[in-house]
């Protein structure tokens, strides 16, 4: 009796570390998120499918795309662009949907929106700061 | 025993910091004059005191000295010697130890050989340097001691991040620390120069040599930092315009502009006020970007020290040392006249331009760096990333390589652009000729296109200034000037090729299988479990061939460390003229197949290449200035003795 108790134990303990293995993780992710670590056959949609990637960010991790990340929630986003965008739709309208889902935290483009607007008025302001500056520092003419 | 003698050398060397900087400002005053000849001595030993606590902290790391509680966390007994010693520095205290010796070691160098300046200014400057050491000697005493020791030693140590358990990152924060610290002298140097109101040429020709050496560690330690990402994070990028990556970018961008205003100053006398405030702003940007590594706010892929409270002590420091200077900036500014006029064609107008335009970029990296700080302070998160940094970037850059190219052909105080149209003819056809050529090829963005004719038509204008020079009796400084700015045009085609013409393969292989990325043909040979010191790991051998040349062999690795237990990918990076194939091994698919992948990345080298020219470039420049500045004042001794003898 006991002995079973310990070979069904063995058994279980088996079956646990063997569905925690690596390889095992990477084996369903092959089949929830096909994409992941696969590219489009048609070249065109595999760039379009890349440059979306590139821009997205993994929520996981800190500070990296989704094109740059090996933790499974970046394989499952890529999984998810590459299929959008071979079904035919447009990057843009992934993104959106991406943003509506998890916020703007998803998208390394921030949006004109009235919380990042100063992000874009930044730069103009940046060249009119620096023609006022420098409007006194040059002599022009013959005076020099 | 050894870490007791690490503390107590750091507690004097904090005494020795308030003697300095009591000493100095009191010297300053009429009455307390006498101490003026304490204050040089002072800073030696207080740099000595340093150097000893960091010899004491990398032996207790050494001999893995687990009673002290630094060690136990961050370093293990079966690491390589030379990953325990880089431990040392590879955590929050010890890299703060590394800051204060640094800056304390160039405080003494600074006392120790620095004669030209007027001796009131000295002692101004080296009183500031004491104020800023202080600060850090009294957040290592009295927040993050690294000599603390454990009741109960533990029987092993934590270890160190694998990631970090590697050569070029062993060496990456040293060199950017160097970098950091080097600006405190410059921003010393300024403080020292407003207190006294005391700026022109020499004082440029003294702060100079401190700004290009800060400049040449902080290019180096950023070029190592990209290369360290491309292989070690296993996806072949080489910059993500991640936080941490722009806090080592924003003290380049103030140093490169400093650099550049130093030379108008030292030749000229001119923007005199304008080379104080970003001395200021250039060791400001160093301290914020100690902040915003060390403080742990952000959420990144190098953030691996975080403490906040220890941020919020770096926060009052930074803004006891920015504010005080600004202030003192603000109250004296108007006093330090803006020196020499010129025109606005001139060497001196192309150098305002390029101020002017690093200044942009700088600003445009703080704010894009500390925006998503402060949205989410406010509850709500957004993430500033490539598609912001580059085209907003690049709208600064783009007319900073137009100036790169003209301003050094130009005169001093004023010239004609038609003057050097004639010699501007040869880039500017080379940029026309790779525009076509880049265009025909297709298949790239507006930037990369960009990239790759501006690339082309700098890497011929940046030679322009030795047209005309007898090249033997070129001045080291110019040749200095133009192999930088050549390296600037090798970086940039790198950069703009990579992004242009990089091929990517995901693939899944049986042992035995081939693939193609690029012109490269790739055969998955054989996995074969292998192990190191401290981590054991499964090698791919790929059989790849270059346009069906000979056979050669790539070893990406899938590693596991056990102490931490991480798993890290080894890319394998095969290197030709022409660019390198980057391959990694990942996890085994279903029915045994082995995920691969594979990028062809043409001319991709070019990027580190570019980046250690620019350095050389800066050692030629530091190695030209010592010399002629020495060789003057050995000329000014000798007429002085002449002078002497005559009189007898």
């Amino acid at each position: 009796m006991s002995r079973a108790l310990f070979r069904l134990g063995l058994v279980l303990m088996l079956a646990i570390a063997a569905m925690l293995s690596p390889a095992v993780i990477a084996q369903e992710m092959e089949s929830t998120a096909p994409y992941a670590y696969r590219q489009l056959d048609d070249a065109s949609q595999e760039a379009k499918a890349q440059k979306l990637m590139e821009t997205l960010r993994c929520l996981q991790c800190q500070g990296q795309s989704i094109a740059d990340s090996d933790a499974p929630i970046a394989g499952s986003m890529r999984s998810l662009v590459r299929e959008r965008i071979a079904a035919g739709e447009q990057p843009e309208a992934i993104r959106s949907w991406l943003i509506e889902r998890y916020g703007d935290y998803v998208s390394y483009a921030p949006r004109v929106s009235t919380l990042t607007w100063p992000l874009f008025v930044l730069p103009i302001a940046l060249i009119a700061l620096a023609a006022f500056l420098l409007r006194n520092r040059f002599v022009f003419g013959r005076r020099a | 025993m050894i870490a007791e003698l690490g503390l107590a050398a750091l507690w004097l060397a904090a005494a020795l910091a308030v003697l300095q900087l009591v000493g100095g400002a009191l010297a300053l005053t009429a009455r307390g004059s006498a101490l003026g000849d304490l204050v040089r001595p002072v800073a030696v030993v207080q740099g000595l005191l340093a150097l000893v606590a960091f010899a004491a902290l990398i032996r207790v790391f050494a001999v893995t000295d687990l009673s002290v509680r630094l060690v136990a966390l961050n370093s293990h007994s079966m690491k390589p010697l030379v990953f325990k010693i880089a431990a040392a520095w590879g955590n929050h205290e010890g890299s703060m130890l590394l800051w204060v010796t640094v800056m304390g070691l160039a405080g003494g160098f600074v006392a120790l050989v620095e004669r030209r300046l007027p001796e009131r200014t000295m002692l101004a400057t080296l009183a500031g340097q004491a104020f800023v050491s202080l600060g850090f000697y009294a957040f290592l005493l009295i927040a993050s001691n690294p000599f603390e020791r454990l009741a109960t030693p533990p029987a092993e140590g934590n270890g160190l991040n694998p990631l970090l358990q590697d050569l070029g990152l062993a060496f990456h924060p040293p060199t950017l620390y160097l970098g950091y610290v080097g600006l405190s002298v410059a921003f010393s140097f300024a403080i020292g120069a407003l207190v006294t109101r005391e700026v022109g040429p020499a004082f440029a020709r003294a702060m100079r040599p401190w700004v290009l050496g800060a400049w040449i560690f902080l290019t180096l330690g950023i070029t190592a930092g990209s290369y360290w990402a491309y292989y070690e994070l296993g996806w072949g990028g080489w910059w993500f315009w991640d936080p941490v990556e722009n806090a080592s970018l924003m003290p380049w961008l103030a140093a490169t502009a400093l650099l550049h205003s130093c030379g108008v100053l030292a030749a000229r006398n001119a923007l005199r006020a304008w080379t104080i405030m970003l001395g200021v702003v250039a060791f400001s940007m160093s301290m914020v970007g100690t902040f915003l590594v060390r403080s742990g706010i952000l959420t990144s892929v190098h953030a691996f020290a975080v403490d906040p409270q220890r941020g919020t002590f770096i926060l009052a420091l930074l803004a006891i040392n920015i504010g005080g200077a600004l202030t003192l900036f603000g109250l004296r500014a108007g006093t330090v006249t803006e020196g020499e006029r010129f025109a606005v064609v001139s060497r001196e107008g192309a150098l305002v331009m390029n101020n002017v335009l690093l200044s942009a970029i700088l600003g445009i990296v703080l704010f894009g760096t500390l925006y998503p700080l402060a949205a989410e302070a406010m509850g709500a998160k957004v993430s500033v990333g490539p598609p912001y940094f580059n085209p907003v970037s690049a709208l600064f850059f783009v007319p900073m390589l137009v100036v790169l190219a003209v301003g050094p052909l130009l005169r001093w105080r004023q010239d004609k652009l038609d003057r050097i149209g004639k010699g501007l003819a040869l880039p500017a056809a080379m940029v026309v000729v790779a525009l076509l050529a880049v265009l025909m090829i297709g298949g790239a963005g507006l930037l990369p296109y960009l990239g790759l004719a501006l690339g082309a038509g700098l890497a011929v204008a940046s030679f322009l200034p030795l047209r005309d020079r007898n090249l033997r009796r070129t001045p080291l400084p110019i040749w200095g000037m133009v192999i930088a700015h050549f390296g600037v045009a090798v970086a940039l085609l790198g950069m703009a090729s990579e992004s242009a013409y990089s091929v990517e393969r995901l693939v899944a292989l049986r042992v035995g299988e081939s693939t193609a990325v690029g012109p490269w043909s790739v055969r998955l040979a054989s996995v074969d479990p292998v192990a190191g010191p401290n981590w054991t790991a499964l090698e791919g051998k790929l059989e790849v061939r270059y346009a069906g040349g000979a056979v050669e062999v790539a070893r990406p690795q899938a590693r596991n460390f056990w102490a931490p237990a991480q798993q890290t990918s080894e890319s394998s990076l095969l290197t030709r003229w022409n660019g390198q194939l980057y391959s990694v091994l990942g996890e085994e698919a279903s029915d045994n197949r082995w995920q691969v992948r594979l990028w062809w990345k043409p001319f991709v080298t070019l990027i580190w290449l570019g980046g250690m020219l620019i350095a050389l470039g800066g050692v030629l420049a530091v190695i030209g200035h010592v010399l002629s500045d020495w060789r003057r004042i050995v000329a000014r001794s000798r007429i002085a003795d002449r002078r002497e003898s005559q009189g007898r």
